[in-house]
């Protein structure tokens, strides 16, 4: 099979242009003139390695009723994605080899997408005792994060990262530091004190990113920050990385295109933990991904069945669905908004998510020899989000009804099509 | 006016009709029978998912004198205790054919949410630490009646303000009306931002005392000890609770305001409360007016029978 | 503006129709002990004072001899639910009711729908001897079954007239007009 006629953007080559890729028996066999075998035409769309997700959660096993692996690796696959990374916070948690067995079995009866599990820090999330890193580092597992919940014990931290240096494995601790937002449900400023909400401040994020910075830098361990919500965030992590910490960062689709001001509507599908933030840190967000202090564009996909989200605002649980809609925000708001070219928003999508992860045959490059595992999408087909037709089993987006630039065409799994022309392959 | 949700929906206009119209309403409480027609074959329900005795009452005894129906739905032994979520209470009400719900939630923006489950007007009787717009309106109707206007007086506004709705809505109908207001606490129990809200803000009682017309006091939960917000209720009533002496020095026809319930002895002494130019029951009166004006201004029309 | 028309009254002929109807007032309740007139706000106010003034000087009572007070009947009114609420106007009562008569004042009587939310009115601040109505205008059209024991003037009119009194306490001048309706907006 041949694609021809897409402008191919590899972050991993440098390449962007228009060039024929044909693709036999899950790898890319040749990138040139050649048409070879079938052939698909791609003219007008973009070409790029697969959309790889540093932070969905897919929960299952324990929520099933919110979303399964096959119904969020359906939606991963539609939203362009070849590889997504669910977070440890299942019932039971991943905090054992386990559960990381079962994800990983349930991702490869459904194929629509590699699923590569986070495993956690801490036994059930607890913060206290360190989970059995080394069985699910032996499954593949290259990440632990007890997300959700801090690990509020510096020592505990510590350890952490050191044990995970074993396997040079990464450790990504949820920024918050949680005596400061008790009951916390919304960004902290004139808006909470208006809306009579508990305020989340900057500070407790910020403060929680030092510290780890820091611990991270003595030990020479390898840290992701999550979801950067924060103008200070993004400053402390650009000074980590000049003096040569190893830290690698991931921002949310929500946390570039909208502000604390979808608060007003005391609408639950807006909650959002960290909470959307001001102007200025959007602002910061957006030129932290720019210049590369922030690696990765992750969408902390967190689906909730309608009665969970449709409650008061203080009793609903924070999160908010992203996978189908990352590539067209990124696309509209930080491609259209001059914010990052086409070729920074793949990379951020797709090369340096993983790159971050050690994920290999995933994020380019596309050239004989590699895994094809790739996207196709039209970068100017507008297109608006309805919420019933997602593919995920929740609905919980803030972005339905809003217009947006730029749509997945197909996406390939080794050279199978998980999403063809606009429909689940 | 499609609900009360905030006072800060409101313009200075709106807050005169209802002050006018409630002033129209008052002296039904005087007449030998203390009902007029008018809401006749409306129901009300009262939704108190968070205990409030008084609004609760004095909600019903306003409904009732406008001769509407009220039903009181409360948490406890009903079916939200067998956990049926706001939205599902909302389509029962709703199915039921209630004209108006009042309703009282400890969840800030719940009156919000109801708006979009029920043709019902909602009216808010206080939710989370947001808003209590009647508490508000039942102030401003007071302080007009005492001393004739709102405008040019100067306010100032003691306590935790931090945890207030009343103080959100009173600070914000006071600015409203063209009032000055002066917030005054310890720095931890002034909300965020406070600085944004077009008030003053001082830490010093005592300096603002003599430039009070219209001194509010905040209940202050002691509760909030335990949480590091001061340290004890004697240091408390020492630095921002008002006794006789600090009584003395408001500028003559000053008022005294207390939403209520009192915590006396903390920021407010026994005999301040009880002085000549305390307000307090008269806030309690007015409430019921103010309450009745609002019942009056939103169900009329030809949406509510709808 | 519709063409105003010549008055149907002009000032004299109501003073003419209020001195009457004082006299009538007297004649039928014996004197003025147990009278008290109760103006419908807005133009039965003025009415009701004109009217008790008129049967003070005829008693020789001297003015404020007659009580006098005024009704605002807007929370006792049948079409709420249609038009929404109104603004609300003062009652006064000059005194308590119970075993007075009292005569309600209005400046046209037409359907009777105010005058039965008046009753209504009186009867919530008390239990009255009598309730008599006393009106400068009687157009017709009534939908209640009520009747005016005072008339100034008996006007015949089409539902697509309207009437407009016009009194000099309010309006700068005493006349009463008869036209036509504006064009339903």
């Amino acid at each position: 099979m041949t694609l021809t006629g897409a402008r191919v953007v590899d972050p991993a080559t440098g390449r962007d242009g228009v060039v024929n890729v044909t693709v036999a028996d899950g790898v890319v066999t040749a990138v040139g003139d050649q048409v070879e075998g079938r052939r698909v035409d791609l003219d007008g769309l973009v070409l790029a390695p697969g959309l790889v997700d540093l932070h969905v959660h897919l929960r299952e096993p324990g929520r099933e009723d919110a979303e399964t692996v096959a119904t969020g690796t359906a939606a991963a696959a539609a939203g362009g994605f070849t590889a997504v990374c669910p977070m440890a916070n299942t019932e039971p948690v991943c905090d054992h080899a386990g559960v990381v067995e079962q994800v990983l079995r349930l991702a490869r009866d459904a194929g629509h997408c590699d699923v590569f599990p986070t495993g956690a820090i801490t036994r059930g999330l607890r913060g206290d005792e360190l989970a059995e890193m080394g069985a699910m580092a032996a499954l593949g597992v290259r990440c632990f994060s007890d997300d959700g919940m801090p690990v509020r014990s510096a020592q505990v931290m510590r350890r952490a990262l050191e044990y995970a240096r074993t396997w040079d494995a990464i450790v990504c601790n949820h920024a918050e530091e949680s005596t400061l937002t008790d009951g916390a449900q919304m960004n902290e400023g004139e808006l909470s004190t208006l809306l009579g909400l508990a305020g989340w401040p900057a500070e407790a994020e910020e403060v929680m990113v030092a510290r780890d910075l820091v611990l991270a830098h003595g030990r020479g361990a390898r840290l992701h920050v999550p979801h950067v919500s924060t103008a200070g965030t993004v400053e402390l992590i650009r000074t980590a990385k000049a003096r040569g910490t190893r830290v690698t960062a991931e921002a949310a689709p929500h946390h570039f295109t909208l502000v604390d001001e979808a608060v007003r509507s005391y609408d639950p599908v807006y909650k959002v933990n960290p909470p959307l933030r001001g102007k200025a840190d959007v602002e910061a967000v957006r030129e932290g991904l720019a210049d590369g202090t922030l690696d990765a564009i992750a969408t902390d996909h967190a689906p909730h069945p309608p009665e969970q989200k449709e409650q008061e605002w203080v009793h609903a649980p924070p999160g908010m669905l992203g996978l189908e809609t990352a590539l067209a925000l990124t696309l509209t708001e930080l491609v259209d908004g001059d914010v990052l070219t086409v070729g920074q928003a793949v990379a951020a999508l797709s090369t340096k998510p993983a790159r971050a992860r050690d994920i290999d045959g995933h994020g380019g490059p596309i050239a004989p020899g590699a895994p094809a595992n790739l996207v196709a999408f039209d970068p100017a087909q507008r297109w608006t989000v309805d919420a019933q037709v997602l593919h995920s089993r929740s609905r919980n987006t803030p972005y339905a009804g809003t217009t947006l630039r730029g749509r997945v065409v197909h996406t390939l799994l080794r050279g199978r099509f998980t999403y063809r022309d606009g429909a689940l392959a | 006016m499609d609900h009360l949700l905030s006072i800060q929906d409101l313009t200075a206009a709106d807050i005169t009709t209802i002050l006018d119209t409630a002033a129209g309403l008052k002296d039904i409480a005087l007449r030998p029978i203390k009902k007029v027609p008018t809401l006749r074959g409306r129901t009300v329900c009262n939704l108190f998912l968070e205990d409030s005795t008084r609004t609760r009452i004095s909600f019903e005894i306003a409904a009732k004198r406008l001769s509407a129906d009220v039903i009181n739905f409360s948490a406890k032994g009903s079916s939200v205790s067998k956990g049926e979520s706001l939205k599902d209470t909302a389509l029962t009400l709703q199915a039921m054919g209630v004209d108006a719900i009042v309703i009282r939630h400890a969840a800030s923006g719940a009156p919000q949410q109801l708006t979009r489950w029920v043709d019902a007007k909602v009216l808010n009787a206080g939710d989370g630490w947001h808003q209590h717009p009647t508490q508000a309106l039942l102030d401003l109707f007071t302080i007009r009646e005492r001393l004739g206007h709102v405008e040019g007086l100067r306010a100032a506004i003691v306590g935790d303000v931090f945890h207030s709705r009343v103080a959100r809505s009173v600070c914000q109908g006071l600015l409203t009306m063209g009032a000055e207001v002066t917030i005054v606490g310890p720095p931890t129990l002034l909300p965020p931002r406070v600085d944004t809200w077009g008030a003053a803000v001082s830490a010093d009682l005592d300096a603002v005392l003599d430039k009070t017309d219209v001194l509010y006091l905040l209940r202050v939960q002691r509760e909030r000890m335990g949480q590091q917000f001061f340290p004890s209720s004697r240091e408390y009533a020492r630095i921002w609770g008002v006794d006789r002496d600090r009584l003395a020095r408001l500028p003559e026809g000053a008022i005294v305001m207390h939403p209520g319930p009192m915590n006396r002895g903390v920021e407010i002494s026994a005999d301040a409360a009880d002085a000549a130019n305390s307000v307090i029951t008269e806030q309690v009166t007015n409430g019921i007016a103010v309450r009745m004006s609002c019942l009056y201004l939103l169900l009329g029309g030809e949406q509510a029978t709808a | 503006m519709p063409s105003a028309g010549a008055p149907v009254l002009a000032a004299q002929d109501i003073a003419r129709a209020l001195k009457r109807m004082a006299h009538e007032i007297l004649e039928r309740n014996k004197g003025a002990e147990r009278l008290v007139l109760m103006g419908i706000r807005t133009r039965g106010i003025p009415l009701a004072e004109r009217l008790a003034g008129g049967i003070a000087e005829i008693e020789g009572t001297g003015p404020g001899g007659v009580p006098c007070g005024s009704l605002d009947v807007t929370l006792y009114r049948d079409d709420y639910a249609r038009t929404g609420p109104l603004p609300l106007g003062a009652t006064r009562f000059p005194g308590p009711v119970d075993g007075k008569v009292v005569v309600l004042v209005d400046d046209v009587l037409y359907t009777g729908r105010t005058i039965r939310a008046a009753m209504d009115a009186v009867m919530d601040y008390g239990r009255p001897r009598a309730i008599q109505l006393a009106v400068l205008v009687d157009r017709g059209h009534r939908e209640l079954p009520i009747r005016a024991d005072y008339v100034g003037k008996n006007l015949p009119t089409s539902d697509d007239q309207e009437v407009k009194v016009h009194l000099r306490e309010r309006d700068g001048s005493d006349e009463v007009l008869v036209r036509r309706r504006e064009a339903a907006a």
